[in-house]
């Protein structure tokens, strides 16, 4: 009843095909079949957040989606976006504002940034708290995250790109 | 928790869509965003034994303009009943309603179809399809056939799509200029499910109400239609006294029951308050 299916998609830039069981979550694909457990599994019924990934461009729920329904699809994940670098600047102002403690929300917490900082306009602090309504965090009081995000914001609109942060130690 | 072990097909016709939820005896669930049935796949309050994945079935797309109706695949996303251009123009209440729907994420994946045929009765898409006056297009076994708004929401998690059947599209009467338009919601919290949201369309050519339809979420098993307060609006030119005639009239429409911290009383002087927000705004907006 639960023969394996195949599926093929785009993960990081990289084709990938592989045999699935429908039931897999591609959460629990990405963590155990190709080893990128910086998506993290938290509720595991779309609550938390905590594994955002980007799927047709967009933040999605990894755990929200079967692995055999992004056949076909381009998925992004944090590790994804670190190497590209695109995120670069969220991951060092997240340092230097302290937004991040224990870390397990800190990948959605990006994605989430990620998908709001790729829109047009540079967003409010009210818009930056909306964008993250969906991203748990039981830490830092989500205060020092909207900071970061909104740090990164305006640097952005004043014309600084997100790799300048890799030429510089941290 | 992980759902229990299923099939998987997807049909790219809604022919081969109908015909595997045959094959499958019925114990199949059709999913498209997955956004809510997921969940209850996770924590097993759902388990089909197949998933028929419709998100790949052409016919059920599009964002187009008939005539005098918008056109909306069942498959359009949360995301796009904001962002898209048609619809904020020709069905301004969705637009207005989908920032409350869920959050980004889920925005980004759920389907109006889903969201529909769900029929939430806390659902901001249900109402506001009752609100405009909708007509859902189901495709079955014996073919397609139309049902209004009206007669779609039946119970609680209830419609007139019967097993098998395949929510198609929505035909929506466009708004015009001469129609005004508001939707909000209370909250505990920002985000929150709504203690009772409302949508209203009013079709104003001149000073005076010409037509009124207004829809309310989380008062009742289904989104329902405030009757009462619509004909106290018919020929007012939305002054305040007209407007604590459709207040008052709500007693009539809504019959919320009492909940743990919501007593039904509460529940309807919220709504009260809300209707009155946003005829005064509409009012105001001459």
């Amino acid at each position: 009843m639960s023969a394996t299916h195949p599926v093929s998609l785009s993960v990081n830039g990289e084709q990938i095909s592989r045999l699935v069981e429908p039931r897999e979550t591609l959460a629990d694909f990405l963590r155990r079949d190709l080893q990128l457990t910086g998506t993290h599994t938290g509720c595991e019924m779309g609550v938390c957040g905590a594994c955002l990934v980007l799927m047709d461009g967009r933040p999605v729920h990894a755990c929200l989606t079967f692995a055999v329904q992004a056949s076909g699809a381009v998925v992004e994940t944090v590790e994804g976006l670190s190497e590209s670098a695109e995120i670069a600047d969220l991951q060092r102002t997240f340092h230097e504002r302290n937004a991040l403690q224990c870390g397990f929300c800190t990948p959605g917490m990006l994605v989430s940034a990620h998908g709001l900082l790729t829109r047009p306009g540079v967003p409010s602090r009210e818009e930056i708290r909306d964008a993250l309504s969906g991203n748990y965090c039981r830490c830092t009081g989500y205060e020092a995250i909207v900071d970061a995000i909104e740090t990164v914001a305006r640097r952005r609109s004043a014309g600084e790109r997100a790799a300048r942060f890799l030429e510089e130690p941290a | 928790m992980k759902a229990r072990a299923f099939s998987y097909v997807r049909p790219v016709t809604i022919a081969e869509a109908i015909d595997a939820f045959a094959a499958a005896g019925g114990e199949a669930s059709y999913i498209a965003g997955g956004q809510s049935l997921v969940p209850a796949l996770a924590l097993r309050l759902q388990a089909p034994e197949c998933l028929i994945d419709i998100a790949h079935v052409e016919a059920l797309r599009g964002i187009e303009r008939q005539g005098g109706r918008l056109r909306l695949g069942a498959l359009t996303r949360h995301v796009d009943a904001h962002d898209d251009p048609l619809i904020a123009r020709y069905a301004p209440l969705l637009h207005l309603a989908a920032p409350h729907v869920a959050h980004p994420a889920i925005r980004n994946r759920g389907t109006l179809g889903g969201s529909v045929a769900l029929a939430d009765p806390a659902s901001e898409f249900p109402a506001m399809m009752l609100a405009m006056g909708a007509e859902m297009e189901i495709a079955g076994p014996e073919g397609t056939r139309r049902v209004p708004a009206d007669a779609f929401f039946q119970g609680v998690y209830e419609t007139a799509i019967e097993p098998g059947e395949l929510l198609v599209a929505f035909h929506i009467p466009v708004a015009g200029p001469h129609h005004r338009c508001a939707f909000d919601e209370l909250a505990r919290r920002r985000g929150d499910y709504a203690l009772v949201g409302c949508g209203v369309m009013l079709a104003m050519p001149g000073d005076v109400v010409e037509d009124a339809r207004i829809a309310f979420l989380s008062v009742g098993p289904t989104p329902v239609r405030a009757r009462a307060a619509e004909v106290a609006l018919l020929g007012s030119r939305l002054d305040e006294a007209a407007i604590r005639t459709a207040q008052t009239a709500l007693a009539e429409d809504l019959d919320p029951t009492d909940e743990a911290h919501v007593p039904a009383t509460m529940r309807l002087h919220l709504a009260r308050v809300l209707l009155g927000r946003l005829l005064g705004g509409l009012g105001a907006a001459t």
